[in-house]
């Protein structure tokens, strides 16, 4: 055991235990993340992501706030029951513009990356309010708070740029007409001209069925329109990756 | 001098804080200038009460950091384990979510606050306490940095309260483990940079030749922790007069990232860390030398080297690129070698002292603590088999076997040194009641039993349910159908970590009436060798 007896030299030098031992634990970190920014297979190449809409982006907000991903995924794996129970799997380009990702570890409500849809805004609201009325065996808190808090999107300009500061390629159009979006897509009353060119498939009503835009109009929003964007027809399957 | 600029910088403090507490977008935000307002305007008034006082006696340990973090460790431990009895109950009857809490009291954020209060509040303070101990003791030196440890101590707590109040009001960045947002993970690298400065000053003015092993792991673990939270919480801020920020990785890279410093944070945080605390309690307690010189250079080496590739386990069949997953996968299992070379030189210090095992509830704590490291680092490496982890992935199988390290492993150890260092700091001759620590460890035995047993139970009966198709290929159970076919477990869940929990409120009487009931030591004893 010659070889140990040279711990010696580390054992007594404090500062050549802590730079060897600092060494020691970044190798791993490197060989797996740093060719995840380059590889240019790691997100796959399919049509169909933008980013989300402002009044989907607050939806977002709200879902991160309340916890959502503690007990649902956003992430369908490739095993048959999961693709006959949710859909498609998921890609990782659908998370693309999710910062961070919100692919959750645990199930203790379904998944929901293709939750878009599969529901009407009325089942979405009455379950929010009170998921037992509509699903008798479910454990999910109730969320009726929702309906009586009004939003206006008033920081919403300043998330947006931030997000593009990090990457999402918001242009200088959406930004400066955020507000308007912000409004005109949960109240089809007010206007925003040009908003589904924007964000194409945005879904445009009144969400909730108050006249009052609320968070719930914008939970909704966000979850109606998650794992619809994604044209399937133009995505082939990379067996290397 | 050093005192007026003191008094300034605290006084300044006090008012920028005021000011940004004036101009919050949100309320989190609020609260936490409001928190730091008072932090430094009650530090600024006990500095002008404390002006010219000179250092303490530098050829004594610094111990009054460490029985505060004594103290806190078991305060923030009956905390952690009461939400997470209650958010157990909330997952078995879930009117618990009292709705005229509007939505503070909900699961989903009453869940990140069980998570950071029993891993960052109570294991964070049982290691912070522990390694201002351990590293005087054996390198026979004074903390290096003299108030500095006190910095640490309650720029801790701030951190803990900042999180807390963060996640009730709202404040997350959305990533488990990781939740609090920019202003909170600054304040907590400040304190965190400290607290390496510290240990490695120690380490560098000991009096003794050698490092002691139980320091290599300190060392690694604070080192290591430093790193991970730095990338994994790198965010710009929305505005510098609002909690919410938005993190720099997305998709992907920010899941692989996530769970580099997830995995890690048990790697380094809940493992290396606790075995530090392992290396230096069981051989005091139980009167031995640590059993293998050789076995712990190369089960150290060899666990910090594996356990940062392990993250991508959390990721099979995700979208994460397969190469990243099989690698996970690859190191996740190699890593059951040197975690059980780490257990069998805990487990072998005992040689020529099993006996202790009859007499002493102390040290059967610890070695139940490493009977419960070692299972829960097999069962790891086997759920991080891609095929297992098809069946246990996104189930109950997961928490179970997270409990059965964290309560088993984190928890037993922790009592156990708390056990150990009551009496020596507040200089008593003795625990107050031997029997009530026998109460405690069967209590926290057959809780942990029972809410491993009931998560296995549970976990693979839904995984075999959400799988299971009939004769013409379609899937039989809907989702609600496994949610209410887990009620019985839940329960049983809920009761044993009841039973924990009264663990440890039978171990915070104990140690109170050893502090207040139990005779002083003996001089002899209280004069305490360099070691």
């Amino acid at each position: 055991m010659g070889i140990l007896d040279h711990h010696k030299k580390i054992e007594t030098h404090a500062t050549l235990l802590l730079v060897l031992s600092l060494l020691v634990v970044t190798i791993g970190g490197l060989v797996q993340i740093v060719p995840l920014f380059y590889l240019e297979n790691t997100i796959e190449d399919v049509e169909g992501m933008r980013p989300y809409s402002p009044l989907e982006l607050a939806g977002r907000e709200i879902y991160v706030r309340e916890g959502c991903y503690v007990c649902h995924s956003q992430m369908i794996r490739p095993l048959r029951d999961e693709v006959e129970r949710y859909g498609n799997y998921s890609l990782a380009a659908e998370s693309q513009y999710d910062y961070p990702f919100q692919w959750g570890s645990k199930r203790l409500g379904p998944d929901l990356a293709r939750v878009g849809g599969r529901y009407s805004d009325a089942w979405q609201v009455a379950h929010l309010i009170n998921p037992r009325d509509v699903v008798p065996e479910s454990i999910m808190p109730r969320y009726s708070y929702l309906m009586d808090t009004e939003i206006t999107g008033e920081y919403i300009t300043d998330l947006m740029s931030t997000y593009r500061l990090v990457g999402v390629p918001y242009t200088d159009e959406m930004i400066a007409v955020a507000q308007q979006d912000f409004a005109a897509q949960g109240n089809p009353d007010e206007s925003s001209p040009g908003l589904l060119d924007r964000y194409h498939s945005a879904q445009v009503r009144n969400f909730d069925g108050q006249p009052e835009l609320t968070e719930m109009d914008a939970l909704v929003a966000y979850l109606q329109m998650l794992g619809t964007l994604v044209d399937f027809s133009t995505f082939t399957r990379d067996e290397s990756r | 001098m050093w005192d007026y600029v003191k008094l300034i910088v605290l006084a300044a403090a006090a008012l920028v804080a005021a000011y940004a507490a004036s101009q919050a977008r949100d309320l989190a935000y609020m609260v936490h200038m409001i928190i730091f307002m008072l932090a430094a305007a009650g530090v600024f008034l006990w500095q002008i009460r404390h002006m010219g006082e000179s250092e303490h006696n530098q050829n004594e340990y610094m111990d009054g950091v460490v029985r505060y973090g004594v103290v806190a460790t078991a305060l923030w431990g009956v905390v952690g384990f009461l939400v997470g009895v209650v958010i157990a109950f909330q997952l078995a009857f879930p009117d618990l979510n009292l709705e005229l809490a509007g939505g503070y009291g909900n699961f989903g954020r009453l869940r990140p606050l069980h998570t950071s209060a029993v891993i960052f509040a109570f294991g964070g303070n049982a290691l912070i306490a522990s390694a201002f101990y351990v590293v005087q003791r054996t390198t026979a030196a004074r903390l290096w940095g003299g108030g500095l440890a006190w910095f640490v101590f309650w720029g801790y707590q701030m951190f803990i309260v900042m999180a807390a109040t963060g996640y009730l009001l709202g404040s997350t960045q959305g990533q488990e483990y990781a939740e609090p947002e920019w202003l909170t993970d600054l304040w907590l690298t400040v304190v965190w940079v400290a607290f390496l400065l510290i240990y490695w000053g120690t380490l560098i003015k000991r009096r003794e030749p050698h490092i002691y092993v139980a320091n290599w792991f300190y060392l690694a673990f604070i080192v290591t922790i430093a790193m991970l939270h730095l990338l994994n919480n790198l965010q710009i801020p929305v505005s510098i007069f609002g909690s919410d920020g938005v993190p720099v990785w997305s998709g992907v890279q920010s899941a692989m990232l996530q769970w580099w410093y997830g995995h890690n944070a048990v790697g380094f945080f809940l493992t290396a860390g606790f075995l530090g605390m392992m290396y230096y309690f069981i051989p005091k307690q139980a009167e031995r030398p640590v059993y293998s010189y050789k076995l712990s250079i190369i089960h150290f080496w060899a666990l910090i080297f594996l356990y940062i590739w392990a993250g991508p386990h959390h990721l099979h069949y995700t979208a994460l690129p397969d190469w990243a997953q099989t690698l996970g996968m690859t190191f996740s299992i190699m890593l059951w070698m040197p975690s059980w070379g780490g257990m069998i030189n805990g487990l072998m210090t005992l040689s020529g002292a099993w006996d202790k095992l009859r007499t002493d509830p102390v040290i059967r704590m610890m070695v139940v603590a490493v009977g419960f490291y070692g299972m829960a680092t097999f069962e790891g490496p086997m759920m991080s088999i891609r095929a297992v982890n098809s069946l246990s992935h996104y189930t109950d199988w997961t928490i179970g076997h997270v409990h059965s390290g964290a309560l088993g492993w984190n928890g037993m150890i922790t009592f156990g040194m708390l056990y150990y260092l009551v009496p020596r700091l507040w200089k008593r001759e003795r625990l107050y009641s031997l029997s009530l620590v026998s109460w405690h460890f069967w209590l926290a035995t057959i809780g942990i039993v029972l809410y491993a047993a009931s998560m296995w139970v549970s976990g693979i009966m839904e995984g075999l349910m959400w799988r299971q198709v009939d004769a013409q290929g379609f899937l039989v159970n809907s989702f609600a159908d496994t949610v209410s076919a887990k009620f019985p477990m839940y329960v049983v869940r809920a009761l044993g970590g009841t039973l924990f929990l009264t663990g440890a409120l039978i171990m915070c009487y104990n140690l109170w009436k050893t502090v207040t009931s139990v005779g002083e030591a003996k001089p002899a004893a209280s004069a305490v060798p360099a070691e």
